[in-house]
């Protein structure tokens, strides 16, 4: 189903993924955090960011463990725990983070 | 469940031409879930996979030779490179893209898992493994 | 009368590039495209074959290809044209037909 960000229409695919990563803005995010009645905070935006910075060098969007131990390792041990990433994003950190960042479903995420 | 073995890739094919350079890693990055221990090896024209200085900005083709330096994220604790087959295609370890292993609990490191061998411990590493998937 | 032989397989692999070679008559001309253009490289077991060739071929190999595959311009075969799509398609357009070595 497309998404309208900033009056640009996006395409997705079933799942609500973004069909070509080069159409992200931050504006999809904010799009579809508010479908999910999710407010946005710093806090989330650490990780968005840091899931672009990572899919940029590695062309990948990381398995969650892999994401639980780069954040621990850049933002913080406080922060690299399951517990932490799910309170942002209840419904999965790879899976719901990954869509907003306009990632790909993380490799071996079903 | 602790029963950790011994898994080997063993890649023998050029990155573009055919999928399974390709079919290797992602089953290499989906395997990673998995707590075993996970070793590659690159041999024949499998070595041109770990070769740096891709640009596929013309082909229409995603580049994924940067998804290669995550491996070690991913607990890849080996990648072999046998030095025959470099030899025979006009390269050398200069040429070939560096891979970092860090175990976070431990912060034990290891800089470059990227090792070039000879046949015959190539033979020997193969040997040893439990398992050995051939793509 | 004169023809264009591709070449998709690496000289490593296959024999592709060999029997296109063995089989192309002198005043040939020979493309390497997609994982043919490792036939390019300079200082492979395939690189005395390649000269070979050309001393009464013409050799080609494709730019998108080459960089794909991370080999940079000073790592080819000194002699051997590098050409992009259009160049590809100029080939096709200046030879009687296509012969594909798969």
């Amino acid at each position: 189903m497309p998404i309208e960000v900033n009056g640009k229409t996006l395409e997705t695919d079933e799942e609500g993924y973004l069909a070509n990563i080069n159409e992200w803005e931050p504006g999809v995010a904010d799009v579809m955090a508010k479908e999910d009645e999710l407010d946005l905070t710093d806090e989330h935006w650490d990780i968005i960011n840091f899931l672009r910075e990572y899919y940029e060098e590695y062309q990948i969007a990381p398995a969650v463990r892999v994401l639980t131990k780069a954040v621990g390792k850049k933002l913080g041990k406080d922060k690299g725990n399951s517990k932490y990433l799910y309170g942002l994003f209840p419904y999965g950190p790879g899976k719901q983070a990954c869509r907003y960042a306009g990632l790909p479903k993380p490799t071996g995420c079903v | 469940m602790s029963d950790i073995k011994k898994f080997m890739y063993l890649n023998r094919r050029a990155p573009y031409g055919t999928i399974y350079a390709w079919e290797s890693l992602e089953v290499v990055l989906i395997g990673a879930a998995f707590d075993q221990e996970v070793s590659l090896i690159f041999a024949d024209d499998g070595v041109f996979q770990l070769v740096k200085g891709s640009d596929t900005s013309e082909s229409d083709m995603k580049n994924f030779m940067p998804t290669y330096r995550t491996l070690g994220d991913y607990g890849v604790r080996h990648m072999y490179v046998d030095r025959a087959s470099l030899a025979a295609r006009g390269l050398s370890e200069d040429d070939l893209i560096e891979v970092a292993w860090e175990d976070y609990e431990t912060e034990e490191e290891v800089d470059n898992i990227v090792e070039i061998v000879d046949t015959d411990q190539a033979a020997k590493l193969m040997a040893e493994s439990e398992v050995v998937f051939s793509f | 009368m004169s023809d264009l032989f591709t070449v998709n397989k690496s000289p490593f692999e296959k024999n592709s590039l060999e029997a296109a070679i063995k089989f192309s008559l002198a005043g040939s001309s020979i493309l390497m495209i997609e994982d043919g253009v490792y036939g390019a490289m300079k200082g492979t077991a395939a690189e005395d074959m390649v000269k070979g060739a050309m001393s009464d071929r013409k050799v080609y190999a494709l730019k998108s290809d080459l960089m794909a595959r991370a080999i940079k311009d000073d790592r080819v075969i000194e002699g051997i044209e590098v050409i992009d799509y259009a160049g590809f398609v100029d080939l096709v357009e200046a030879n009687d037909k296509v012969q594909a070595w798969v």
